[in-house]
């Protein structure tokens, strides 16, 4: 069961949107599938991104992963920690494995991501 | 595990596993006017016969001559217990097996020859190896951009003239941009990195540099202000590529030293002959922070299931297999067997051999100067240099040929490699190593002074000749 209260993308990414600002992560089945997480590189901030664009790497013992924004908009602040623990992708990507905030341009984008079930029912299916 | 071929029964039990009724029948897919067939081949010889024939061929090279040649690929003494050791199975054709669970021995030499040259540079990494000096210049500059996101290159003209040529090569499928930094015309640094153009070039806010690439000891043999240029590239946000002679490293500052990002090389001083142009073996080393954007395999310890020590390849993640399109670099090889000789050629000498060879080859290239300079061939340049330099010798090919017929290869005339340089026209670059020896340093001289006394004597004789027919 993911948390029922994020949206979620069909790249296995959830985003918590709290005001103007978007918290963006990868879900469990993401962190799973790709296996230990040994390194991650999330863009500076200050960085303007767009919706889908290729912002960060998410790097495994054995694949190597975009990491694509879900949102287009402004990076405010990433994840510190990920540098020295990579591993709490693999721990906790719901919560201090969170990967970086960005203030949203266009709200409007969070309508075609995924609800909890829809996103459950995605992953059930692969 | 047993290393044997495929036996026919070996072969008949795998193709009934698959179902299949010959090898032929694998190859359906390929049209018939599409598929190998004899190839055009001289009819075979004995052991004996070709062994001949073959010797027959390698006896027209020259390797009586004495040597001055340098220009990148240098003559040294390479102990005995290196080509003995390289000899072992194990060893010889192997080919970079990287399986923990059975290569064990192999990533140890892979993992040393990694640790030396990070002491020999100075740097935090090393990869396993490259091509050549040449492919991993062009590499280290690849990463600077990588790692800089930025896409113009300073290469100094000191830089070997292949490793510039081989880095365009590099630059040419990507949009990359790769300028050359002058030298000095005249005065005191003459022939070493223009500075000041250096920092101009580096002042364009439009077109921010990536990397400025720097040769210490250059190709004609000077030694350059390697601090210098790194605190230039550095305070213009450019990384600082430092291309090295490893010999040199013994005595000379290192990489590590002057804050250099990364350094190449060619490895081939460490223990591989000259043989002709290769296998050469490319060094690579970059600082930790850049450890992630450097290319080529690299062999890392750990520990087993079971806490013993344990060498594995390492950080994988960055290689093209798993990156793909976004990986450093193609390659996913090294120069095993020739990494291994490096390794070996410097655990046999250790630290003080080592310099001892850089020290002994400066000291006879000093008496090499000395000698040359009393024939009437001068130095080019005034700067220091270690153990290799330009010396000025009118018609400079021409001689260089004649001194051939004599038994001479003196040195390379840097008008063949370096023609837009009218500057060094008429000039051989020389250079002497711990094996050059006081004999072949006379024979050289006095073969020299002959060639230029005759040629002042033609030159004479040429001159009162105009001159009688300008009279007529």
């Amino acid at each position: 069961m993911v948390p029922q209260d994020l949206r979620y993308t069909k790249e296995h990414e959830w985003v918590r949107l709290e005001g103007e600002i978007a918290t963006i992560g990868i879900t469990d089945y993401a962190a799973e599938q790709l296996g230990d997480i040994v390194f991650v590189e999330l863009p500076d901030i200050g960085r303007a991104v767009s919706k889908l664009a290729a912002i960060g790497v998410i790097e495994s013992v054995k694949a190597v992963s975009d990491l694509f924004a879900p949102v287009g908009g402004e990076v405010v602040e990433s994840n510190a920690e990920l540098a020295g623990a990579p591993e709490l992708l693999n721990s906790d990507p719901f919560g201090k494995g969170w990967m970086l905030r960005i203030k949203v341009a266009d709200a409007g984008q969070l309508d075609g991501l995924l609800d909890a079930a829809a996103y459950e029912a995605l992953t059930a299916e692969a | 595990m047993a290393y044997g071929p495929h036996t026919n029964e070996d072969r008949a039990r795998m193709l009934a596993a698959i179902g299949v009724e010959s090898v032929d029948d694998l190859f359906a897919d390929i049209p018939p006017s599409l598929r190998a067939s004899k190839l055009e081949l001289a009819s075979p010889e004995s052991e004996a016969e070709l062994t001949v024939r073959l010797r027959g061929l390698a006896s027209r090279n020259r390797v009586d001559l004495a040597s001055f040649l340098g220009a990148g690929a240098y003559r040294h003494f390479t102990p005995a217990v290196v080509d003995q050791l390289l000899l072992r199975g194990e060893f010889y054709t192997a080919y970079t097996p990287y399986q923990p669970e059975i290569s064990q021995g192999t990533l140890q030499t892979i993992y040393e020859y990694q640790s030396l040259m990070a002491e020999l540079t100075g740097l935090d990494v090393v990869s396993a190896s490259h091509y050549d000096g040449a492919a991993a210049t062009a590499e280290a500059a690849l990463m600077s951009c990588r790692a800089t996101r930025r896409e113009r290159v300073l290469v100094d003209r000191g830089v070997h003239p292949h490793y510039r040529e081989t880095l365009c090569t590099y630059f040419g499928g990507a949009s990359l941009v790769a300028e050359e930094i002058p030298l000095v015309a005249e005065g005191p640094a003459a022939g070493t990195t223009d500075l000041a153009v250096l920092e101009r070039m580096l002042a364009d806010a439009d077109r921010p540099v990536a990397g400025v690439v720097v040769a210490n000891p250059s190709f004609l043999g000077l030694l350059e202000p390697m601090a210098e240029v790194g605190r230039l590239a550095h305070a213009a946000g450019a990384l600082f590529v430092a291309v090295v002679e490893p010999v040199s490293l013994a005595v000379l500052a290192t990489p590590g030293d002057y804050g250099a990002d990364i350094a190449s090389g060619e490895g081939q001083s460490l223990g591989l002959p000259l043989s002709y142009g290769g296998p050469y073996l490319g060094i690579l080393a970059c600082r930790e922070a850049l450890v992630r954007g450097i290319p080529g395999r690299l062999v890392g310890m750990t520990t087993d299931v079971d806490g013993r020590r344990a060498f594995v390849m390492t950080l994988r993640a960055r290689e093209q297999d798993i990156r793909r399109d976004k990986a450093s670099s193609n390659i996913c090889t090294n120069q095993a067997l020739c990494a291994l000789a490096a390794a070996m050629y410097l655990a046999a000498l250790g630290p003080h051999g080592l310099r001892d060879v850089a020290a002994l080859g400066a000291a006879r290239a000093g008496e090499l100067e000395s000698a040359l300079a009393a024939v009437g061939a001068p130095r080019l340049h005034p700067g220091p240099y270690l153990n290799e330099f330009a010396v000025r010798v009118p018609a400079a090919p021409a001689v260089h040929a004649r001194l051939i017929e004599r038994g001479i290869l003196a040195g390379l005339p840097l008008a063949r490699v370096l023609p837009d340089e009218p500057s060094l026209a008429d000039a051989l670059l020389v250079c002497a190593t711990e094996v050059t020896t006081p004999d072949e340093i006379a024979a050289f001289a006095a073969a020299l002074g002959d060639e230029l006394a005759g040629a002042a004597g033609r030159g004479a004789a040429g001159r009162e000749a105009a001159g009688r027919e300008a009279a007529r």
